[in-house]
């Protein structure tokens, strides 16, 4: 079984963030980067089936700037990693053209990606590829096994209710936080990494289908906001409360 | 424009998200018209709904369209498109919008964007979204049409009223799934329903080491305790304690957010609370737009203070 795993190189929203200069763009100064959230559970549930079916996982990142991601990624049990050397910026259909120029040229049987970046929040690239490669697919996936020819995928939907659909071979899924619990990097993870191929694929972007007006800080309703000491604010609280005749 | 907002329902009821897409298509559309389109297996009682909030609304039914599925609904989309062009086309942004969208786009060879919550037409479409789970918004604009959009649920609530006609078309998709839908699994039943709690101590990803003393915190206050994702995911609460879009919807007398952020997919499950209080210690967290209350500062070390208050209080 070959597993591609998706995998983005994105600024933690636990960064300060700060609207750039030109108004449209963040500060990059304040960025912390890491491994987007959701492609952790992404890379742990492809080593998983690799260790469960044998074969081989391939992480592929598009980003100037990831290798530090894709390391991780090899460190956490990926065999290879493809990075595409570009800035898609804002538009995650250059994104999935650039994932989608890779995978055109190798074998698979599942393409695995997080549900969404953690800093752009679209939710997109996945079902793109998916759609341009013309293969099945699922999002906010919980529960995954292969059986036979197919793969059973459990998709979360609203309500806390489940969906269970059946892809054929070869699909692609995207999946949701909690599938599984993502390893730590060993440092014999970290040791074997150093070994692994690491290459770059070159493509040519044909150009965004949005262009981004202005970043901004949200119109807000605010809280009242409760001043004090510790004590004097938690009095406040047990008021506020108490108000509800709930105490 | 004409404007297309594709319906969504289960278990025979429409999804309130599919009326919301066509007050924002009313909305938008100017000139042109706001076109309803719904897909199943017998959609006409829902297609009358429809109809008081749309121009013209279009019923797909087959027998093949029973359930839900990207690839039959998108099929038989593309087959009404391909004779009745859209210039947008809405979708919820839901866990069915989330992937029929993207499909619709790609198909249509055009631009999207998801999860939109505002959008002006004056010198071409511009949209507005969340990023950074909140903490920021863009502004996007698109120079083509047609566009695909998702749009954020509970945003455009009010609209105006209409009586649209309704078009039946029996279709069946074009090509063989390749995805075969089996079943819904219904959530499993806990011990305890905490949307029928009073007060709730809702414990967030900034809040987990505090756990035992929210777990106190709500039992003197004969409430439950329940939480974001992130603490349910680590196995730190049962999942039947998650309140949010993909777990329980929450309406308490009193809600204390303890170190949640406020991302919107938690604060579409407790923002009707009658009271709420957040905690967090970063001052921008989203959670103050919601809340009621806010206290800048760190759980760990305002729980203890607040526990001992709330047991002098009840003595
Ligand atoms: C399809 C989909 C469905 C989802 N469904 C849900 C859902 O049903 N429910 C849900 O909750 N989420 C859901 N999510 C996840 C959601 O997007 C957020 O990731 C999640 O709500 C964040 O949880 P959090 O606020 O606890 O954690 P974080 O976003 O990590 O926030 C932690 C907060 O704690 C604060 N903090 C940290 N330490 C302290 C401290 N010591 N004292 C005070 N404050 C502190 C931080 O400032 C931060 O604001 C869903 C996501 C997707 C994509």
């Amino acid at each position: 079984m070959r597993v591609f795993v998706l995998v983005k190189h994105a600024p933690s929203p636990e960064s300060t963030l700060r609207v750039g200069a030109d108004g449209k763009s963040v500060d990059p100064v304040c960025l912390t980067y890491d491994i987007n959230d959701w492609d952790k559970y992404a890379v742990e549930e492809a080593v998983r089936l690799k260790e469960k079916y044998g074969g081989e996982v391939v992480a592929v990142s598009v980003g100037v700037n990831c290798d530090a991601t894709l390391k991780k990624c090899l460190a956490m049990g990926v065999d290879r990693a493809v990075k595409v050397p570009v800035e898609a910026g804002f538009d995650p259909y250059q994104t999935a053209e650039a994932i989608v120029d890779v995978l055109r040229g190798e074998r698979f049987d599942i393409v695995i990606s997080g549900f969404m970046s953690q800093d752009t929040n679209n939710a997109l690239v996945g079902v793109l590829a998916a759609a341009m490669l013309d293969l099945p697919f699922a999002t906010a996936v919980v529960e995954l096994s292969v059986e036979g020819d197919e793969v059973r995928a459990v998709r979360e939907i609203e309500g806390g209710y489940r969906e269970e659909v059946f892809l054929q071979l070869p699909c692609l899924v995207t999946v949701q936080s909690g599938i599984n619990e993502p390893r730590y990097v060993s440092i014999m993870g970290i040791k074997a990494a150093r070994s692994k191929e690491l290459r770059e694929h070159v493509v040519k972007l044909r150009g965004p289908s949005v262009f981004v007006e202005r970043i901004y800080v949200p119109p807000t309703r605010r809280a009242e906001i409760l001043k004090g000491s510790m004590p004097e604010v938690a009095e406040k609280l047990v008021e506020l409360i108490g108000s509800k005749g709930v105490i | 424009m004409r404007v297309f907002a594709v319906a969504e329902h289960r278990l025979g009821e429409i999804n309130p998200v599919s009326l919301e897409l066509l007050n924002f298509a009313n909305k938008i559309k100017g000139d042109g018209t706001s076109e309803a389109v719904i897909v199943g297996d017998d959609v006409r009682a829902l297609s009358s709904v429809l109809a008081g909030c749309a121009d013209k609304v279009w019923a797909l039914s087959g027998s093949q369209l029973e359930h839900y599925n990207p690839e039959s609904h998108a099929d038989v989309l593309l087959q009404l498109f391909e004779k009745e062009p859209p210039d947008l086309v809405l979708l919820g942004n839901t866990s069915q919008g989330c992937e029929l969208a993207p499909l619709l786009a790609v198909r249509l060879r055009c631009p999207i964007v998801t999860d939109v919550v505002g959008a002006s037409v004056e010198g071409g479409l511009i949209v507005s979204r969340y990023i950074y789970q909140g903490k920021l918004m863009v502004d996007l604009k698109l120079n083509r049409t047609p566009c695909v959009l998702t749009v954020r649920q509970g945003v455009f609530k009010e609209g105006i009223e209409l009586r649209g006609e309704v078009t039946e078309l029996r279709l069946t998709p074009s090509k063989p799934l390749r995805r075969r839908f089996s079943r819904i699994i219904e959530p499993e039943e806990g011990e305890i329903d905490v949307s029928k709690a009073e007060v709730i101590v809702a414990v967030g990803r900034g809040a987990a080491p505090s756990l035992k003393l929210a777990e106190k915190l709500a039992s003197l206050l004969n409430g439950a305790v329940a939480g974001s994702r992130p603490v349910i995911d680590s196995g730190l609460l049962a999942k039947d304690r998650q309140v949010g879009i993909s777990g329980k919807t929450v309406k308490p007398k009193v809600y204390l957010a303890l170190g949640i952020s406020g991302a919107f997919q938690h604060v579409m499950g407790m923002k009707d609370s009658e009271l709420i209080i957040a905690v967090n210690k970063d001052p921008q967290a989203p959670i103050f737009n919601v809340a009621h209350y806010g206290v800048i500062a760190d759980v760990q070390e305002l729980l203890p203070k607040l526990l001992s208050k709330v047991e002098e209080r009840r003595k």
